[in-house]
């Protein structure tokens, strides 16, 4: 058990990260860390049962890491060239193997991070590493989680792994005039395996469901790093706020229940208070950013008892804000679909037919549901019931295609 | 090492965001700066491509000898710089500052270590 009472294994999900992130930003090596952060929590696991976890586990297993990595530093010739190569760190404290087992440990999963979303990677690559180094997860359960073959996702990491180590990507946090759009790509990954894991509830595929945990426990790792950055803050608000939706969003047959029929009885309320309190704070930084602006949208949401009732001149106020920031086809949709419920269903349709010629939009059901669902509004059943049939056909996920189908039956049916 | 690329002018050709080349003079002080941080290993200048020679042997060992570059080729490489720097972030601010990035791009490769 651990200090606190909590078995040996809890203890490591923790400290593994951040052991590995210490020994990363110190040999620039991902498999020299990788490798010793294994043996040292197998030392602890022979060790601590006998003489007792101690007062710093995460201190023991730093020194023991480092310890082991110098040794297969001086027995690989190699490898000891290699790292001589590396540039000389200037604090001598911070040398391995020279910090004694009481300082205090520094978090590198910030360096970390940094490194594993460089623009120098692709996308793939930023996701897969990120999974893989600083959430700690396998890569069976990364390919799982992404529905690709095991050997597609092992091949990816050790391109991107290599990729990092031949150009000597650095494990650094970027410096001021640089981290605006550094952290930008930190956050866009971040927000990916969110939104990759969310719209994936209602497969009944648990493994998916998990990356929205992990999205949002990589969020709170870089909220409690950089505590003062609004976007950082906005960006964890805004998955709470989401997620705090999960329980209702799909009904006991699988099919998926639009925001305005869910049980709101079922949100869950400790998330929504905790992500309202983060996005309040996140709003209080000018000027705003596009991601404490959708967290203030979600608290809207989360915090009206039903969708009529909801602040949709607010809504609709953040929606133009947000466009303002960012004006994407998809941010567009959403306000149209805002403007449905400020002004009307007309203006709202008339919104989105204004969207009809963009191509991403064509493409996703999103679109098609919206129109369908304001033609409906406007008691135009046959258009709405062609609108919804098309948007099924383009749906994803067993659950939307379930309720799309529904509503396309629903309006068809004469009378 | 940084390899400063040149668009070819032409129809369905990428467009530099400038049409104008950098100077010489660009080149001189951007070379200067170099050498004063103590980075610059080696460098040089390529003249232009179109006095450029291919050659390619063939199984039979024969030479093929052909004028001008490739014909399909969209750019081509107008000078390198090859910079000695602790990491990647370093190599990709000294790129930027290079005068060929405003014109063409300016790609950035590790060399091999063997």
């Amino acid at each position: 058990m651990g200090p606190a009472g909590e078995p040996i294994e809890a203890v490591f999900r923790e400290e593994r990260g951040r052991l590995l992130a210490l020994l990363a930003a110190r040999f620039g090596d991902l498999d020299l860390a990788e490798e010793v952060t294994a043996e040292a929590l197998l030392a602890a696991v022979e060790a601590w049962p006998r003489s007792g976890v101690p007062r710093e586990p995460l201190a023991w297993l730093a020194t023991t890491a480092r310890r082991k990595a110098l040794d297969r530093i001086r027995r690989d010739a190699t490898l000891a060239t290699k790292l001589a190569t590396l540039h000389a760190d200037a604090d001598p404290a911070r040398r391995p193997g020279l910090v004694p087992e009481h300082e205090h440990i520094p978090d590198d999963r910030l360096q970390l991070m940094f490194a594993c979303c460089h623009p120098a990677l692709d996308l793939d690559a930023q996701t897969g590493l990120t999974l893989r180094y600083v959430a700690g997860l396998s890569t069976a359960q990364i390919a799982q989680a992404f529905l690709v073959p095991p050997a597609t996702m092992a091949q990816r990491l050790t391109r991107g792994k290599r990729k990092i180590q031949h150009s000597c990507i650095p494990f650094r946090v970027p410096g001021p005039d640089e981290l605006e759009g550094r952290l930008g790509l930190v956050l866009h990954v971040i927000y990916l395996i969110f939104t990759e894991g969310y719209a994936a509830t209602g497969h009944h595929d648990l493994v998916r469901c998990d990356l929205v945990d992990e999205a949002i426990r990589l969020a709170r790792i870089l909220h409690r790093l950089m505590p003062g950055e609004p976007r950082v803050t906005g960006l964890l608000a805004l998955m709470l706020l989401t997620d705090a939706r999960r329980p209702a969003r799909v009904d006991g047959h699988g099919i998926a229940v639009s925001l305005e029929d869910q049980d709101r009885g079922l949100w869950d309320t400790s998330m929504i208070d905790e992500g309202t309190r983060l996005a309040t704070q996140a709003l209080t930084h000018h000027p705003p950013n596009s991601w404490s602006v959708q967290a203030a949208i979600a608290a809207l949401h989360d915090e009206a008892p039903t969708a009529q009732e909801t602040d949709w001149h607010q809504v609709r106020l953040l929606y133009d804000e947000l466009f303002a920031l960012t004006p994407t086809p998809v941010v567009a949709l959403n306000r149209a679909i805002a403007i449905s419920w400020h002004e009307g269903p007309q203006a709202g349709l008339d919104h989105l037919e204004a969207l009809a010629g963009e191509p991403s939009l064509a493409r996703q059901h999103h679109w098609h549901a919206a129109r369908g669902h304001t033609l409906a509004r406007l008691g135009c059943h046959t258009a709405a019931a062609e609108a919804y049939r098309r948007a099924s056909e383009l749906a994803q996920t067993p659950a939307e295609i379930a309720y799309l189908s529904a509503r396309a039956e629903k309006y068809s049916t004469p009378g | 090492m940084l390899l400063i690329m040149g668009f070819r002018k032409g129809e369905g050709m990428l467009q530099p965001p400038t049409s104008e080349a950098p100077s010489a003079e660009e080149f001189m002080a951007y070379q200067q700066e170099l050498g004063q941080a103590g980075v610059h290993v080696d460098s040089g200048v390529l003249d232009s491509f179109e006095d450029a020679t291919q050659v390619q042997v063939n199984e039979a060992g024969e030479r093929l000898v052909t004028n001008g570059p490739f014909a399909e080729s969209r750019e081509y490489l107008g000078g390198y710089q090859i910079i000695d720097v602790p990491d990647l972030d370093a190599a990709l601010d000294w790129a930027a500052r290079c005068p060929g990035a405003k014109y063409g791009r300016v790609e950035v490769r590790p060399l091999a270590e063997f």
